[in-house]
């Protein structure tokens, strides 16, 4: 009994309270967003408070609920059944795609009387676990064996593959978040580097194709720099080779300065044949090199030059052959090339609209005509932050924006602090996905990122999203509560 | 690293937030036309009444279908089409004219477009009952004119929508709103139309209506425009029109104490309802097809040689010139004979003195007169030219020459030359009274509107003074304008007037009008023949009544029928009879009929072109 009370009082004391406050915090701006979303002029207000917020509010009251109990489960089940949890849910996921009804095209939903549940939200914190509970298996690194890989892309890719299979691909997308955690926990940072100079790349070439630079299009031609500009920094930074690195640079800063003389004088050397015969000159120049040094940096450095060139002519092909037109029609909205009021780019600029006008201070609560008037379509759910903007204005949305930077950089704070890997993995998982969501949603909401349907964590209406966050959440509080427990074996 | 990344995402989003929110001001207007509907509420136009308070102009509601095209959904296009009773066909004809720009240069796509204009009320109960199946539509509720009866066209004026230039002068004009084209209606524009409303209304992203914005306190309610109360009498105005039925020409007839015009008729005329709803472009357009130009305002605009109704000012300003005295006699052997030049005149004892000369028409005792003022008088005044131009100051103060300043749009100035003219065509000092003496009996060069005529018969009844003749008796609730209502004094002496009025009662009691002469009532007249160089001869007519307190002053000008006896007499006197008296004396209806039925186009002796 008394050891009961001791273990009740450690727990309380372990929690994190500055994480539950910054939960709580969110959940309550959520529902009274999401009852200003779903307020209307005409009706009374009891009326609207019983469609969307006053079910958001029993939700959040079954996540209360639901959260004091993952607190008083045993930490040690977590990491025990993490991967019994996993199959569980990746059965769910299954099932999800046979026994779904097709709503709005996506088969994710499964329908439980008078409940609706999306198991790609649950499946967001059973991946978490699984994968936390790979890396803290005896002895495992992640670049010990390439069968390590495997097995940590495997756990993430299968529930992206089945989400996929639900038509759901905004939330499949978000598991990609966990490839920060492979990052953290020794994954080279090329990896992220090439993801980031793919999107980079991919841009640029398709966004600016109107002007022409030395008989290429300027985008292309900018890759082409941003290219050089790579292959010189990962000879200096990757290699450490500093002299070949200069020796790289000069050479293109002294040809491309000739090009451009030349191209003054009003003789045009083709922009391709230049910068391939540059680029293929210097590749050969670090190739000599490899038979001084060793050489796998080398090739590495090597390679990924010609990957990039590769990438870049396909570019254009892939996008104007592989994708659908609609595909095509979104990327071109969301980098901005066509305006599509109608079509494609009428949420986002609604969505623009109804921030916009908020001002500085916004119009008050209750007070937004875009949101009210139902110019912005979902706007309690995947633009539930129009609402913010644009009745809250400038400072509410910032306030809000902190609160979620605070929570984040809160939780990889816990990450940190974590004693065991398994820990530490799991806490960087809930930071990853938190990551993603907040930086696409918010995103797509003010126009700097394509429309892809997820969820404002703890903000938009619905459910699974607000349960999936909180059991990522809850548990990551009950693993943190007892890490002096940790300590003390 | 992580976490270096997610304060970089979140300090990018807060300054593009800050660029949305703070820096670009776009965003609240579009939202704001986005959920606010101004929607203007139109006021009623102000009436138009007779002098007698008789209604003439009033209004009637219309519906016009509009359509915002950015708004409007799939619909049931049969469904619309069948409640609106048209065809398929005409919807998209209909469809695709709005969406023309050289049709409908204020084309938008965002603004509200009218798509049919003036429906009936059953197609409107119809739609109403319908329209929320039809977003984007909705139904203007607009305001026709409706007139009494097919009478004072001329007068009254229409309605029509507005030009791009009047929309771009006047900012009170919005694209379809209407105004006041022709008559009245233009030239009390302002006083008519009101002031318009508006209404701001929420609307959704559906375009549903949500009600009014904050329970409508930023509303504002529509001011009808006054109403108007003519001076015209409009049953006189119908018994003019009627009685130049198949002539073409002009009634003018004013209350001479007050320079309100009674009627004012130009005909051929043309029902103003014509110009009334869906066919009015049609209708106009005939109109001004048409080979008489009914929209062409003869009493007000048409430029006529007076003729012998100019003898009048003639004997005026002679007499205030002390060129004669009331007993100067001048000869007439059948005409005025001076220096190979011969003005021809009918048979009357010779010589005469003015009054006689008035009463019968003498052309040789004007053009005597004239010569005696220019030439003989010369020295009086220094030379030919400046005796001219005395001449032409007088005729000028009498309202001759100049627009008179009557409240209606485009008034005529007729014509009086001044010595710079004939200078211009003889040479300086190379004409003389023989030269011009044509314009002594108002034929060559001089040109008058009837309204200038009679006007000039007015300010012979008033027997020396006259007021801008005018067709608004009186504006609810406000004054007429400046200048409508002050005396205007020619530059000739009371006595002068005593004497010619004498002389035109002489006329009707034993003179050229001896038709005119009526029972009970002492008429003063003028009779005028107007050679033309277009066919037979314009008929005329001026006259008063009663002679000692006149009541009306009227002329009557008649294109192309002969002499004054003939059609300008019998119609000015039953225009004078029907007014002071009500009805026409029976022993006088053969001629009311013989007018009525008389045509006198066919005869006129004008090759159609």
């Amino acid at each position: 009994m008394e050891s009961r009370n001791t273990n009740t009082t450690s727990l309380l004391l372990g929690i994190d309270w500055p994480t539950v406050v910054l939960y709580t915090l969110l959940v309550l701006c959520g529902v009274v967003s999401i009852y200003a979303a779903s307020y209307d002029f005409d009706n009374a207000s009891i009326f609207s408070f019983d469609e969307f917020s006053g079910k958001q509010l029993r939700w959040i009251g079954l996540a209360f609920v639901a959260g004091a109990m993952i607190l008083l489960i045993d930490f040690r089940i977590y990491e025990a059944y993490a991967y019994p949890i996993y199959a569980v849910v990746i059965l769910l996921l299954i099932v999800t795609i046979f026994i779904a009804p097709d709503i709005k095209g996506s088969r994710s939903w499964l329908v439980l009387g008078p409940m609706s549940l999306q198991p790609a939200e649950f499946g967001k914190f059973a991946t978490a676990l699984a994968l936390a509970k790979l890396f803290s298996s005896y002895n495992f690194s992640l670049n010990a064996r390439a069968s390590n890989y495997l097995k940590a892309l495997l756990i993430i890719f299968l529930p992206i593959c089945l989400i996929l299979a639900q038509k759901e691909t905004g939330s499949a997308l978000a598991y990609l978040a966990l490839f920060f955690v492979l990052y953290r926990e020794g994954m080279s940072g090329l990896v992220l580097t090439a993801a980031l100079a793919t999107v980079v790349f991919f841009v640029t070439t398709v966004k600016y194709t109107e002007s022409m630079v030395l008989g290429i299009p300027s985008g292309e031609a900018a890759v082409f720099i941003m290219i050089e500009g790579g292959f010189v920094a990962m000879l200096a930074a990757y290699c450490k080779l500093q002299i070949v690195a200069r020796n790289v640079l000069a050479w293109f800063v002294g040809t491309g300065l000739i090009v451009w003389l030349l191209a003054l004088c009003g003789i045009e050397i083709p922009g391709l044949v230049y910068f391939l015969s540059a680029m293929g000159v210097a590749i050969i120049y670090i190739l000599l090199q490899a038979l001084r040094v060793p050489p796998r940096k080398i090739l590495v450095t090597a390679g990924a030059a010609v990957l990039a060139i590769g990438f870049l002519f396909s570019v254009n092909k892939v996008f104007n052959d592989v994708l659908q037109p609609h595909q095509q029609q979104r990327i071109k909205v969301s980098l901005g090339i066509e305006e599509d009021l109608r079509g494609a780019g009428y949420n986002v600029n609604q969505s623009k609209i109804a921030i916009g006008s908020g001002g500085v201070f916004g119009k008050g609560f209750l007070n937004g005509t875009q949101t009210k008037l139902k110019y912005v379509p979902e706007q309690h759910t995947d633009f539930i932050f129009c609402t913010i903007g644009e009745e809250e204005g400038f400072i509410g949305s910032a306030i809000v924006l902190i609160l979620f930077l605070t929570l984040i950089l809160r939780i990889i704070s816990i990450a940190e602090r974590q004693p065991t890997t398994f820990g530490r993995v799991y806490a960087y998982c809930v930071a990853s996905y938190l990551i993603f969501h907040l930086t696409i949603n918010v995103g797509m909401v003010i126009g700097l990122c394509p429309v892809i349907g997820i969820p404002l964590p703890f903000f938009s209406y619905g459910g699974s999203s607000l349960w999936g966050f909180t059991f990522l959440l809850f548990i990551l509080l009950r693993i943190d509560a007892s890490r002096r427990e940790h300590l003390s074996y | 690293m992580i976490g270096g990344f997610i304060l970089v995402i979140v300090c990018i989003y807060i300054i593009r937030l800050f660029g949305l929110q703070v820096m670009d001001s776009r965003y609240k207007e579009v939202a704001d036309s986005n959920a606010f509907m101004r929607k203007t509420l139109y006021p009623s136009r102000g009436m138009i009444r007779d002098r007698n308070d008789k209604l003439v102009v009033y209004n009637q509601p219309a519906y016009d279908v509009m359509m915002i095209p950015k708004n409007v959904q799939a619909f049931d296009t049969i469904d619309f089409c069948r409640t609106l009773g048209i065809t398929r066909q005409q919807f998209d004809r209909r469809l695709a004219d709005m969406k023309d720009r050289r049709m409908n240069p204020g084309y938008s796509a965002y603004t509200p477009q009218r798509f049919i204009t003036h429906i009936s009320a059953q197609d409107y109960g119809r739609l109403q009952e319908k329209l929320y199946r039809f977003p984007g539509f909705f139904i203007q509720q607009r305001i026709l004119r409706q007139y009494d009866r097919p009478a004072g066209g001329n007068i009254l004026g229409n309605i029509r929508e507005v030009s791009q230039k009047e929309i771009d002068n006047d900012e009170y004009y919005a694209p379809g709103d209407y105004c006041g084209d022709l008559g009245v209606e233009k030239s009390y524009e302002e006083y008519l139309r009101g002031q318009k409303g508006v209404e701001i209304l929420i609307r959704d992203a559906y375009g549903r209506i949500k009600g009014k914005y904050e329970n409508g306190i930023h509303d504002i309610a529509p001011v009808s425009g006054r109403d108007l109360k003519l001076s015209i009498d409009i049953d006189l105005q119908a018994y003019g029109e009627k009685l130049m039925t198949n002539k073409i020409g002009a009634i003018v007839a004013i209350e001479p104490s007050t320079g309100e015009i009674l009627a004012m008729v130009s005909s051929p005329t043309y029902d103003p309802r014509l110009l009334v709803g869906r066919e009015r472009g049609k209708h106009y357009n005939e109109l001004v097809a048409d080979f008489y130009k009914p929209l062409f305002d003869r009493a007000l605009k048409g430029a006529y040689p007076p003729g012998s109704t100019f003898k009048p000012s003639q004997g005026l300003i002679l007499r205030q010139e002390d060129i004669i005295t009331l007993s100067t006699p001048y000869p007439c052997y059948h005409g005025f004979i001076s220096g190979g030049l011969k003005v021809g005149c009918h048979g009357h004892a010779s010589p005469i003195t003015l009054k006689p000369a008035l009463q019968t028409s003498c052309n040789a005792f004007f053009c005597w007169g004239l010569k005696s003022m220019l030439d003989s008088h010369r020295s009086k005044y220094g030379s030919t030219a400046e005796a001219f131009e005395v001449w032409k100051k007088h005729l000028v103060s009498l309202g001759y020459g100049y627009k008179l300043g009557v409240d209606l749009p485009g008034e005529g100035r007729g014509f009086i030359p001044n010595a710079q003219f004939y200078n211009k065509i003889y040479g300086e000092g190379r004409w003389s009274a023989n030269t011009i003496i044509s314009i002594a009996i108002g034929q060559g060069e001089i040109l008058a509107t009837p309204l200038q005529i009679a006007n000039l018969c007015a300010t012979i009844a008033n027997r020396g003074w006259f007021i801008t003749p005018h067709i608004v008796k009186e504006i609810q609730d406000t004054v007429l304008p400046e200048g409508l209502t002050d005396k205007r004094i020619p530059t000739i002496d009371k006595q002068h007037f005593m004497d010619v009025a004498e002389g035109m009662r002489m006329a009707v009691l034993g003179g050229t009008c001896r038709l005119a002469n009526l029972k009970d009532v002492a008429v003063a007249g003028k009779t005028g023949t107007a050679q033309n160089p277009h066919g037979k001869d314009h008929s005329a007519f001026i006259g008063f009544a009663p002679y000692d307190d006149p009541k009306i002053a009227i002329c009557v000008y008649v294109e192309n029928a002969g002499f004054g006896a003939t059609y300008g007499v019998p119609i000015g006197s039953l225009m004078m009879e029907k007014y002071l008296n009500d009805s026409i004396a029976p022993e006088r209806q053969y001629l009311e009929q013989r007018m009525f039925e008389s045509n006198t186009i066919i005869s006129s002796g004008v090759k159609k072109h």
